[in-house]
């Protein structure tokens, strides 16, 4: 046996082995995507950065009944309220600290009105902390950019709710 | 006393008892929304249906009342049926919209909906929509919540006492309004958003604000009258959100008044929040060293003879007894607790108290006030005093000025001789004083403040004498108090000690330029102007009269913010607790004192809270059962003399303000503004 061994050797046997099955999957299918110009596909019911939404005629969604806040198991959103101008309940201050959120999905699950929902986007990292504490108008203006996809993906999904 | 069978357990219950309330001592929940302990029963929400062998349907347990033998079934397919299908009537008109309601997370319907809802609305045609009535600044309405129950309309005839609530309309067109459009004028209006089981009636001024699973909840004591109201303050963070009544039967039953409710929003207002020091003319922040400097060193100069000191309205036991024994440690007499200037006997503590006690009002067969209007000064006491009246065989008699008690009473006279008229028996109510069982004499402390208090209160003894209201097991002889602190201050004798100057004495020094030194410990409501050129040294935690006239401000913390025993008119200490913390630098007015004691090189012998109460229930060991009332022996007292011709005033013109905190107050601006016309007669 050691004589085999040493003849392998000689001749480099492992090496061509190796090679060969590089040079093979020369022609599969490649698996890498080439990101960012190539990205994956996602589920509708991907639960990425957040986003306050807005009904099709500009009023804000969010009526403050707090149960996101309430629901929220990282603590991470923070909610304050007073009636506006014309009498109906509206936030003042709507913050969700992303550096807290687990991203566990429970606040859209709860929200009454589809206001606060998990948007497609998960590229939203920053260099700093600061940038990662989100308030009211950022997640506005979040739900405005991502409107057309987050309202097909709720309607993808919307017979299984 | 009828013998029942409830789920197949024996209970004896008291005669007159209702199969609800049977079901209650036994621990049995029967849902409900009309029926509520201290209303009438109209039983018209059906809730709280169960079945009772030998009756063809299931029967309303609250209007049932209790029979021999009955056996009641409380948990059968039957009356889970019937729950359900009245559950099902009543969401087939309530809206949907519980995440928009602020009675959301502590509604009757959405709790009892959860165990007799449906899952799922099987009522296809269009909801009834209400349109909003505007009931004043106080109560918000949402109609087209309402499920009828009528609470709130029984509520304001029966423990108000002004009808101003009904319905009209028939059957799903029922609405329940004010007829005309106008603010409730009640003191107890605030009761309403408790009483409504739904989102039909909530918090104004609280609107849209906070949860109820966000609160922080804290067992205290109302200040802002002297009924000590039992409350439960709800803090979010460290602010005060709401103040709500906390069930004391022998208190406030389960009413508080407006003030209590809504002043809240007063403390967060024109706060000190740092000391200030007067420099060239002008009050400018300092440090507490500076302050305390500024204090020894004026001190150094004073003579005891020429310093003083008044507690104010709102002050606790404990900082009364730290500024006595302070004052006492420098040999000062010049102390008072009354700064209304009544100079009244306060030698034996039945002379200043209400020794029925609050509760004692439901044995009484007459009541007589003399110169109060319980109904601003004391609104849970006058609603006692309605309760009894509706329950018959009670009669009123009023001295004083004539003024709308929500009940009627015979007006004897305006001013303090017409209490002869009583004691010779001139006057046709000495009739009823002497033919009542227990007889009742409410005299009020604004009527022993002004002009001839003394010989009043030797009067109104003599009355009580005269008609036996003062007895072995009964004594009806009560002074109704409008301040918190006063019967605690009296306890402690914070008074003039030993030939020393009373508030008028002091007021009075200072004008002549006799005084150079007074101490205000939330002392408000004296005439500034009339101090002079005193050096004054403001302790307290609004920025308000006192506050404007100081040279040196030391800010402290309001009722909410410390633990202190404030003993209410029946002579009754309570405890408040801590529900948020001071602003800024201010801090707990005995612990100033402490600090300000030992700066001046006379230390004071307690370090902590615990030490203080020792010595001060030491002192005054009435003040140590925390929420017992100890009887007070009947001596003489008062000095008999020239009653006042003068007719008798009210004490509170305006029930909205009557302190730093109600003056601080927002809501309570806006009481006075659309209230007060109302309740004056102004508003058409």
């Amino acid at each position: 046996m050691a004589i085999v061994r040493r003849v392998k050797r000689l001749f480099l046997y492992e090496l061509i082995r190796g090679f060969t099955l590089t040079f093979f999957y020369m022609f599969k299918r490649k698996v890498t995507l080439n990101y960012p110009y190539e990205k994956g596909p996602i589920s509708p019911r991907f639960r990425g950065e957040h986003a306050l939404r807005r009904y099709p005629n500009g009023e804000e969604r969010c009526i403050a009944c707090k149960l996101c806040e309430a629901i929220c198991p990282a603590q991470a959103i923070t909610i304050e309220a007073e009636p506006r101008e014309d009498g109906s309940r509206r936030t003042t201050r709507y913050d969700i600290d992303m550096t807290k959120c687990i991203y566990c999905g429970l606040c859209q699950e709860a929200c009454p009105v589809d206001a606060i929902v998990e948007s497609p986007n998960f590229e939203f990292a920053t260099e700093t902390h600061e940038e990662l504490l989100y308030n009211k108008e950022r997640l506005l203006a979040n739900g405005d950019r991502w409107e057309a996809l987050i309202a097909a993906n709720i309607a993808s999904d919307a017979r299984y709710r | 006393m009828p013998k029942l069978t409830i789920d197949g357990t024996e209970i004896e219950v008291a005669a007159g008892t209702s199969v609800l309330q049977a079901c209650e001592q036994l621990g049995i929940e029967v849902p409900r929304f009309c029926y509520h302990d201290k209303l009438s029963v109209p039983a018209n929400c059906r809730m709280c249906l169960v079945e009772i062998e030998k009756t063809p349907k299931p029967v309303a347990s609250c209007a049932m009342p209790c029979a021999d033998g009955m056996v009641v079934h409380t948990d059968t397919p039957t009356v889970h049926k019937a729950r359900k299908g009245v559950m099902e009537m009543l969401l087939a008109n309530h809206p949907l919209d519980c995440p928009i309601c602020d009675q959301g997370g502590e509604c009757d319907l959405q709790d009892q909906a959860m165990a007799y809802g449906f899952d799922r609305g099987r009522f296809a045609e269009m909801k009834r929509a209400v349109k909003d009535k505007e009931l004043g600044p106080l109560v918000k309405t949402v109609m087209t919540r309402c499920i009828h129950c009528t609470r709130c309309v029984r509520f304001a005839d029966e423990i108000c006492g002004t009808p101003e609530l009904g319905g009209v309309f028939r059957g799903e067109k029922m609405e329940i309004g004010t007829y005309v459009t106008r603010a409730l004028s009640s003191e107890l209006s605030g009761n309403l958003i408790d009483v409504c089981p739904v989102g039909a009636l909530t918090n104004k001024p609280g609107a849209f604000t906070a949860r109820p699973w966000e609160y922080q909840k804290t067992d205290s004591i109302d200040v802002l009258d002297a009924v000590g109201s039992n409350i439960r303050i709800d803090v979010r963070g460290n602010e005060v959100m709401r103040v709500l009544p906390r069930l004391n039967e022998e208190v406030n039953e389960e009413w508080i008044n407006d003030k209590t409710r809504f002043a809240c929003d007063g403390l967060k207002r024109q706060r000190l929040d740092q000391p200030y020091v007067r420099r060239d003319g002008r009050l400018q922040p300092a440090t507490w060293d500076e302050a305390f400097t500024a204090i020894t060193d004026k001190l150094k100069d004073c003579a005891p003879a020429h310093i003083a000191a008044i507690a104010g309205d709102l002050a606790d036991c404990e900082s009364m007894f730290a500024l006595k024994s302070l004052m006492q440690a420098l040999g000062v007499n010049n102390i008072d607790c009354r700064q209304d200037g009544a100079e009244a006997d306060v030698s034996t503590r039945a002379a200043y108290i209400m020794n029925s006690g609050i509760a004692g009002i439901e044995q009484a067969d007459a009541i007589l006030l003399i110169g109060t209007d319980p109904r601003h000064e004391a609104s849970i006491i006058n609603a006692r005093i309605r309760k009894r009246w509706l329950r018959g065989g009670m009669r009123v008699g009023l001295i004083g000025a004539s003024v709308d008690l929500t009940y009627p009473y015979r007006h004897v006279g305006t001013s303090a001789l017409a209490i002869n008229d009583l004691i010779s028996g001139k006057h046709e109510y000495a009739a009823i004083l002497k033919s009542a069982k227990n007889p009742m004499i409410i005299v009020g402390a604004g009527a022993l403040a002004g002009e001839g208090g003394n010989a009043l209160l030797a009067s109104a003894r003599k009355l009580a004498e005269t008609f036996n209201v003062v007895r072995e097991d009964w004594n009806g002889f009560n002074v109704l108090q409008l301040a918190a602190s006063r019967v605690g201050g009296l306890d402690l004798g914070f008074v003039p000690q030993a030939k020393g100057l009373s508030t008028n004495g002091i007021l009075k020094a200072c004008e002549q330029g006799d005084m150079d030194f007074v101490w205000l410990l939330g002392a408000d409501e004296i005439d500034t102007k009339r101090l002079g050129k005193a050096f004054v040294v403001y302790q307290g935690h609004h920025g308000d009269k006192g506050a404007h006239r100081a040279d040196v401000i030391l800010p402290s913390a309001a009722y909410t913010e410390k633990s202190g025993i404030y003993v209410n008119t029946e002579g009754r200490p309570q405890l408040t607790q801590r529900a948020a913390f001071p602003p800024g630098a201010a801090r707990e007015d005995w612990k100033i004192i402490r600090a300000l004691s030992e700066k001046i090189g006379k230390p004071l012998s307690f370090n902590d809270l615990a030490q203080l109460r020792d010595a001060m229930f030491k002192a005054a060991p009435v003040l140590a059962k925390i929420g017992h009332v100890e009887k007070s022996a009947w001596v003489n007292f008062g000095a008999e003399g020239a009653l006042s011709t003068l007719p008798l005033g009210t004490a509170v013109d305006n029930f909205y303000m009557t302190d730093v905190i109600s003056r601080a107050s927002p809501t309570m601006a806006q009481c006075v503004a659309e209230i007060m016309p109302v309740k004056t007669g102004v508003a058409a």
